[in-house]
This record gives structure tokens, C-alpha cells and sequence, in this order.
């Protein structure tokens, strides 16, 4: 079998403190959506800030196209071809739609320029003189999308992209990642809303207190709602 | 706004008090020169860098080593005391990097023992008596302003701060890099994992706030006179300038500094007594009524 894109193994991080994760094991292949589910504050955040150089690792390893990851810094991971739609959006509330993208575009040559992303997403470009804080919240998120459309990344790290978003919101959010994936989209997606992560991932992992607990491929998990409600709390 | 007998009086406290406007101004240009670097490199780092007053202090003792000792041109004195501004911001930003993740009191008491070094050795070279830099031959003259003779260098003081003023804004409003900037004040972890190196932006943002600090140091020497304690004073005064304008703002650096070089003038020319509390009497307005300062956003 050929290496996985991304491929984490022992993961062990945390902060000053605490630490989070303590042995995370994970692996994404080329082409591949995986949901990574967990409760609050199990460290899923934790763990895609490790991915993306944002926490340092103490321990295990980070491959990512056969590369190893762990010592390198966020910048390095990002041009690499890692890119991250972090909770909370994180835009740039004082800086245009237009500079938010621009800041992001770093490579010419990639399937993603500023206005392929604006043909994808108009609003984007309906608001491109607006500063980031005018945006709505759905509009804020397809904006983190856009910006880490143009890394033109091999693999983006979604976490909890509806978080906080109304249902329209939500589904259109959904609508564009699955749209994403129709091309061959690889990628981490830490999510909450169940229905979403279902109708977007091929894989499903399970997180509790720092460790994946669960992994399954979506058709298995879907069929299998004791494990979703006795990992996740849900019904 | 005014009432006609305000209206009528103006030109009479004009014309009294001109010089010292005029005066205000000039040093309002000149601590901008030091608040903007300043408070940019607050914004930007989170380090408040108590070696500002003490760079400036130096860049217009290198100044004066080329022009008055060495006997090279303005321009050469300029050059080199700017170029000496940005190098010690350099080795500030190699400085702190082992310190990067401490407290702000770490950093600032770091950059404090800095500011002792650097005056200690400006005595050493070049001694605790008053040294000034003549300057440039043609600007040795008065112009007619409003009726009044006032000294042309002090005009150009002025007018170079002024358009420092609109560059430094316009670079950092309207370009790629100031975009780069205003996003890393906001958000330096999201900036990096755009691929963009926040280090290096944060050395660049050093060495130029530092370069401005001694450019301001020469082009107010002719004015202010270069001895032991100008850095201090002059530090201290471009603090006030930025908690007054708010921290990391430009046109907060801008005005601040306008209206401490106007309290500092003749605020202090009207009202003699307020003298040693005026300054921080307009510190404590400000902050009263806006506690961020005039332009802050935190
Ligand atoms: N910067 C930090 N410093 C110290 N502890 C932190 C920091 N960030 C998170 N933590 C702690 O680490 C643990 C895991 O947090 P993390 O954000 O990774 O969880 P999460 O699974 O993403 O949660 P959520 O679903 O709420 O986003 C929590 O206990 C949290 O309090
Ligand atoms: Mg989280």
C-alpha cells in the first residue's frame, strides 16, 4: 500500500501545562475526506494546530507526503502544501475580503487564483471591498475556505467549519466543501454537526481525551449509531 | 463653532503665540519620528522597546561623528545614522528572540538595561556635554510666516515629518506588506500558517521603526542639542504620545504626538505654572475620556 498523505503516528502534545493528545495515531490518503469527531475540549484543535505547526509536538511523528513534519515552522508546513480553515474563522477582521485573499495567495501556478476563487464563491466578490468584520458569519467562513483555496494545499484542515452558522449557512458551507471534494479534495475535518462530517467524509474517526478511539469507514460508522451515541453523546 | 468675539480674538493669540505653534509642531514632527516605530513594533510584537529614546540619541550622535567630526555631507550623515538605526534594530530583534515567548516585563526590562548600555556608551564617545549638528547651509535662514521670521530648518523638519507621515501611512494602509501587517497585529499564529514568515516581518517592522527612531535623532539635533538624557526625555514623551494616539496606530502616533508637541510648546508658554504636569494632565484627559486612546481599537 502506498504511504498516506498525511500519516501521524504516537502523537503526543499539549501546552505549558497539559497535555492533550497522548498517542495519536492518524492517517488521511490522497483524495480522502476524514471526519474527526469528538466532544468538546478532547483536543481536536489540538491536534490539527500540531498538523499545522501551531503546538509543538513532544513526542511521535507528522508525515506528510513523506516528509517529516514535526520542527517545522507553521510558514514552512504552509507552503509545504497544508492549509488550515481554523475554528472561529480567524479572518482578518480589519483587512478587505480582497487583502484577506491576496494575503493567502502565495504560489502562481495552482488550480486556485484569486478569481477562480471568486467564480466560486460571487458573494466573495459581491463583498470584496468590505472589511472581514462587515461579513456575516457564513460569509466570514466561505472567506477562510477561499483563503485556504488559494494555498493551493494538498490537504486542508477544516476545523468545525459550522460551528455557529445558521442552517442556510450550514448547508451552503457543506454544499462547497463537498463541491471541493468532487475534485479530488484531501482532507482533515473536525466537525461536530454528525450530519454534515456523514455527508461529506469517506473515513470517520473517533476522538476522546486525546486519543482516537474509533475509526471506521462513513457506511460502517452510519450503520452503527450505538458507537456514534457512545462516543459522541449523540442520538 | 466659535463665536464672532473668539473669531475676532484669533488673530490677535495668533499672533502672539505663533512661534510657539510653530515650535510645537516642529517637535511634534520629531517625536513622531520616534512614537511611530514606537508603536508599531508595540502592535506588531508586544514588545514596548524602552532603547527607542537611547537609538535616537545615538543616530544623532553618529550624525554628528560624520557631518561635524568627520566633515561629510548631510546627506552621508543621514545615510549612516539611518543605516545605524536599522542595524541596531536587528540586533534588538536577534536580542529578544531567545526571550520571545516570556512576559512583556522580561521584554521590556531587557530593552530598559539595553537603553543604560547604549547611553553609557554615547557618553563614552562622545562625552556629557551639549553637542550639536549645524544645519544644512541652505536652511540656514528665517522664512516669513504669517508676517513672522521663523527658522527655515524647523519648516523642514516639519514638512519631512508630515510626508514620513503620509508614506508610513500609506505604505501600511494600501500595500501587500502593510497588509501583511495589520493582519499579523491581529492574528500572528493565522498569518504564519498562511505561509508567510511573521519572524522576518517582525525584524523588518523593527529595523524600519528603528531607523526612523535615528533619523529623528539627527534631523532634531540642530534643534533639541545631543547630550546624556535627551533619550530619556524624549522616550518618556513619545510613550505619552502613543498611549494618547492608542498603541499601534498611526494616525494616533500622528496626532499624539501633534498634541504633546503643542502641551509641551505653548501649552506650557501660556500657562508657565502647569509646566511640570502638563504633560501628563493631558495624558490623564485623554485616557479618561478614551481610555484606548484617541485612535486605539483594544
Ligand atoms: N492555548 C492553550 N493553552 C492551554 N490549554 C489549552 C489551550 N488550548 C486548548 N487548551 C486545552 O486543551 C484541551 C483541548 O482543547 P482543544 O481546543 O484541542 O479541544 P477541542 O476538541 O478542539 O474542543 P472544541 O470542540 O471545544 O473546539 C482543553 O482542555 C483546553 O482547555
Ligand atoms: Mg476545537
Amino acid at each position: 500500500m502506498i504511504e498516506p498523505l498525511l500519516d501521524i503516528h504516537g502523537l503526543r502534545a499539549g501546552y505549558r501545562r497539559s497535555v492533550v493528545l497522548q498517542r495519536v495515531d492518524l492517517a488521511v490518503q490522497e483524495g480522502q475526506v476524514v471526519a474527526l469527531l469528538g466532544r468538546n475540549g478532547v483536543g481536536k484543535t489540538t491536534l490539527v494546530h500540531a498538523i499545522m505547526g501551531l503546538v509543538q509536538p513532544s513526542a511521535g511523528s507528522i508525515r506528510f507526503g513523506g516528509q517529516e513534519l514535526s520542527g517545522r515552522t507553521p510558514d514552512q508546513i504552509s507552503r509545504g502544501g497544508i492549509a488550515l480553515v481554523p475554528q472561529g474563522r480567524r479572518i482578518f477582521s480589519r483587512l478587505s475580503v480582497e487583502e484577506n485573499l491576496r494575503l493567502a495567495h502565495r504560489s502562481r501556478d495552482g488550480r486556485h487564483d484569486l478569481d477562480s476563487v471568486y467564480e466560486l464563491l460571487p458573494r466573495l466578490y459581491e463583498r470584496r471591498r468590505h472589511r472581514g468584520r462587515q461579513l456575516s458569519g457564513g460569509e466570514q467562513q466561505m472567506l477562510a475556505i477561499g483563503r485556504a483555496l488559494l494555498a493551493n494545499a494538498r490537504l486542508v484542515l477544516f476545523d468545525e467549519p459550522s460551528e455557529g452558522l445558521a442552517p442556510k449557512a450550514v448547508d451552503q458551507i457543506a454544499g462547497l466543501i463537498a463541491g471541493l471534494r468532487e475534485h479530488g479534495l484531501s482532507a482533515l475535518l473536525v466537525e461536530q454537526n454528525l450530519h454534515v462530517a456523514l455527508s461529506l467524509a469517506d473515513a470517520v474517526t473517533v476522538m476522546t481525551k486525546g486519543e482516537i478511539v474509533y475509526r471506521a469507514t462513513a457506511d460502517v460508522f452510519r450503520a452503527d449509531p450505538e458507537t456514534a451515541r457512545a462516543f459522541l453523546g449523540v442520538g | 463653532m466659535t463665536t464672532p468675539a473668539v473669531g475676532a480674538a484669533l488673530p490677535g493669540f495668533l499672533n502672539e503665540n505663533l512661534v510657539s505653534i510653530l515650535n510645537g509642531l516642529a517637535v511634534g514632527m520629531l517625536l513622531f519620528t520616534m512614537a511611530v516605530g514606537l508603536s508599531l513594533i508595540f502592535g506588531l510584537m508586544d514588545v514596548l522597546n524602552l532603547a527607542h529614546g537611547a537609538i535616537f540619541l545615538l543616530g544623532g550622535y553618529v550624525a554628528y561623528q560624520v557631518i561635524v567630526k568627520e566633515g561629510q555631507s548631510w546627506l552621508v550623515g543621514v545615510a549612516v545614522a539611518v543605516a545605524f538605526g536599522a542595524v541596531a534594530g536587528l540586533a534588538l530583534g536577534g536580542i529578544l528572540r531567545p526571550i520571545r515567548h516570556r512576559g512583556h516585563l522580561d521584554q521590556a526590562l531587557l530593552t530598559f538595561g539595553l537603553a543604560f548600555v547604549l547611553a553609557d556608551l554615547a557618553t563614552i564617545f562622545w562625552g556629557s556635554d551639549f553637542q550639536s549638528i549645524p544645519s544644512p547651509v541652505f536652511l540656514q535662514r528665517s522664512v516669513e510666516v504669517l508676517g513672522q521670521f521663523y527658522p527655515a530648518y524647523r519648516l523642514a523638519v516639519m514638512g519631512v515629518g508630515f510626508a514620513l507621515a503620509v508614506v508610513v501611512y500609506l505604505v501600511v494602509e494600501r500595500t501587500q506588506v502593510g497588509a501583511v501587517l495589520r493582519a499579523a497585529v491581529e492574528d500572528r499564529a493565522m498569518v504564519s500558517a498562511l505561509g508567510i514568515n511573521v519572524g522576518r516581518v517582525m525584524l523588518a517592522v523593527l529595523a524600519l521603526g528603528t531607523a526612523l527612531a535615528a533619523f529623528g535623532g539627527v534631523i532634531g539635533a540642530p534643534i533639541l542639542s545631543l547630550s546624556p538624557g535627551v533619550d530619556a526625555e524624549v522616550l518618556i514623551l513619545a510613550l505619552i504620545v502613543i498611549v494618547i494616539g492608542g498603541l499601534g496606530s498611526i494616525p494616533g502616533a500622528f496626532v499624539g504626538a501633534i498634541v504633546i508637541g503643542q502641551v509641551q510648546s505653548l501649552g506650557i508658554a501660556l500657562v508657565p505654572q502647569a509646566a511640570p504636569f502638563a504633560l501628563f494632565g493631558a495624558m490623564v484627559i485623554v485616557l479618561a475620556v478614551r481610555p484606548e486612546g484617541l485612535f486605539g481599537s483594544r
